[in-house]
């Protein structure tokens, strides 16, 4: 193919899309708009998730760690001390960014690997959810609320939810530009190299613990602002939606489904995930583990039969068909 | 943090002992399934629910005694546990690691939230009239159910023990589990090691079930405060190694039981996670060596 076409085409395919998904909030009612607002928040989760699991290959079952410390920064800081949450949500990511640099330093450090990563994590997440528990039930029960300011991009609080539809959608775009950055230049193959043999990769002289550990600072840095938007987004946060299980398991769903390590495979996932459990949902009515079932069948099916995800089956097909004609 | 008394202390050591002995028997299944396959597998917790629902239908509706209901959690979740692998398990294992443990994670998903759907999410407790005596000896209070269930974890440990030792396929599973390369060599049929490995490993925590439903409540979410737990007693005991499974089961009994005396709360399953990670970091062979892998 030729790449002036290509880049031409690509760029081309970017600028419609972007300037659908920037129109369409005009030609959808509120529950859509919600609907697709949560899409692009899962699939950004996903791509933060991704930087560190999909192209580092550092499975993390506990990326709620970061997200709720994100949560619970910006908030408190908003509440007691009135912090602006603009000013919140960086100081929640830099709060994100050291508790990433800490687990990671440590669990790298001392060679953690595979699925031993991915329960360190596992127990951290719990850890501070557990935390969370025993420190927000004397002064919190209900949970946090955060106080109503008005209609104020300033608050960064809206009474439609269209706003926050463009504010997770620029989150998202700069998250994948940030991905398919990273992809093009040589720390993209440094993250391969270590995903795909890390002894390998540090006899090529590629510093393994320092990659790793810049890949984690980028994840957890990009989950913990993700934290933030959540409670702008429902003025309210407990310790069950910033520090639970379904945080971790939703973060890491949409890269295993769209393909991790793909710059776009965590937005495809994110997108399947949310339309299938939204219908189940509906289908099923009130009962609430209805999700966390879909979940646990996506993952059951993707495992067995498309272990790459849908991006890594379609590549491997490409490269089938390409080599056989 | 207050200092516990001398009597409280005693009563935390025995409630952590009796405790270990069925975090062992968790473990054990766990351990096992690790050494003959090399799989975490995350969805133990969501059997030993499982297990402790069978106790607790069996009691409600057929008025079963707890411990007679052994005979029929044992064979179900034997049989379960054989299908699991068989049908699912059994297309990764040649999988990477992260993608054999997502896999188990999703099958524990799907096996809670379906309870959950089926059960509600309702604690429930099983209300056994002769199980609610308690033993004194001096100033200790020894729980009925509790010493019944430590007393039938240690035996039921001891049986797979001899059963591991004595019996041929015991033997063809300790060999795949040392030796993968050799036990093909000799003509031992892997696959259905790794089934039988999984539906004994299945077994042994819905046995934990039931005798953990006593005394302890029922519902969807139990098995995820005993699977980490399991976690901890399987690495520090050493990743497939068994009677430091059951060793590891009673340190961290006691390690959360006198943990507890010291500090509130949900702080004690805090510990635990605190323990794991260490144990992770630093010992990841776990206190009794044997490093295989």
């Amino acid at each position: 193919m030729n790449s002036t076409a290509g880049r031409t085409r690509n760029i081309l395919v970017i600028i419609i899309t972007g300037v659908i998904l920037l129109i369409l909030p005009f030609f959808m009612g509120g529950y859509y708009v919600h609907l697709v607002t949560m899409i692009f928040f899962f699939g950004y989760l996903g791509v933060a998730w991704n930087i560190l699991g999909g192209y580092a290959g550092q499975f993390s079952f506990g990326h709620a760690a970061f997200f709720g410390v994100g949560a619970f920064t910006s908030t408190l800081l908003q509440v007691h001390l009135g912090v602006n949450p603009w000013i919140g949500l960086f100081l929640a990511g830099i709060a994100g960014l050291i508790l990433g640099l800490c687990i990671g330093s440590l669990s790298f450090r001392y060679g953690l690997r595979g699925p031993y990563f991915a329960l360190a994590m596992l127990a951290l997440a719990e850890m501070f959810r557990l935390m969370a528990v025993e420190w927000m039930t004397v002064r919190y029960p209900l949970g946090i609320t955060i106080p109503l300011k008005g209609d104020s991009l300033w608050y960064f609080q809206f009474r439609s939810k269209v706003p926050y539809y463009y504010i997770m959608l620029f989150m998202m775009a700069a998250a994948l530009y940030l991905t398919h950055v990273i992809e093009g230049k040589k720390i993209g193959s440094y993250f391969k190299a270590i995903r795909e043999n890390e002894s390998a990769a540090e006899a090529l002289g590629i510093n393994a613990f320092k990659y790793k550990l810049l890949a984690m600072a980028m994840s957890s840095f990009l989950t913990a602002v993700g934290g933030t938007f959540y409670a702008q987004y429902y003025l309210h946060i407990d310790e069950e939606s910033a520090f639970g299980v379904a945080i971790s398991i939703e973060a890491l769903l949409g890269p295993i489904l769209g393909g991790a390590g793909t710059v776009l495979g965590p937005v495809l996932g994110a997108g399947i995930i949310e339309g299938l459990s939204e219908t189940t949902r509906n289908l099923l009515g009130g009962y609430s583990g209805v999700h966390l079932m879909v979940y646990g069948t996506i993952l059951i099916f993707v495992i067995i039969f498309l272990p790459g995800g849908i991006l890594g089956g379609l590549q491997t097909a490409f490269r089938k068909l390409s080599r056989g004609g | 943090m207050s200092l516990p008394g001398l009597p409280l202390l005693l009563q935390s050591i025995v409630n952590g002992i009796l405790m270990g002995g069925v975090y062992g028997l968790v473990a054990i299944g766990l351990t096992l399934i690790f050494g003959v396959m090399k799989i975490i597998n995350f969805a133990h917790g969501s059997l030993m629910m499982l297990g402790m629902f069978t106790t607790y239908w069996l009691y409600v509706f057929l008025g079963l005694d707890p411990y007679l209901s052994l005979l029929f959690s044992i064979p179900c979740l034997f049989v379960l546990g054989l299908l699991i692998e068989r049908f699912l398990i059994a297309q990764v294992l040649d999988a990477p690691a992260h993608n054999q443990l997502l896999l188990t994670l999703g099958i524990s998903l799907f096996i809670e939230n379906f309870a959950l759907f089926l059960w509600t999410p309702n604690f429930r407790t099983l209300e056994v009239t002769y199980l609610r005596k308690a033993a004194m000896v001096g100033t200790v209070m020894i729980s009925l159910p509790k010493l019944v269930a430590f007393i039938f974890a240690i035996i039921l440990t001891i049986l797979l023990y001899c059963f591991l030792k004595r019996t041929d396929m015991g033997k063809a599973i300790r060999a795949a589990s040392e030796e993968r390369e050799g036990a093909l060599t000799v003509g031992i049929n892997l696959r259905r090691i790794y089934y039988v490995a999984f539906g004994i490993g299945a077994a042994c925590v819905g046995a934990a079930g039931t005798l953990t439903a006593p005394f302890f409540y029922v519902n969807p979410n139990v098995g995820g405060i005993f699977v980490i737990t399991a976690f901890v007693v399987v690495v520090l005991g050493g990743m497939g190694n068994f009677i430091g499974a059951l060793v590891g089961g009673i340190i961290i009994g006691l390690a959360e039981s006198v943990g507890a005396a010291f500090v509130p709360g949900q702080l004690k399953q805090f510990i635990i996670y605190f323990i794991f990670i260490l144990v992770l970091l630093f010992k990841p062979e776990g206190l009794f060596g044997r490093t295989s892998e």
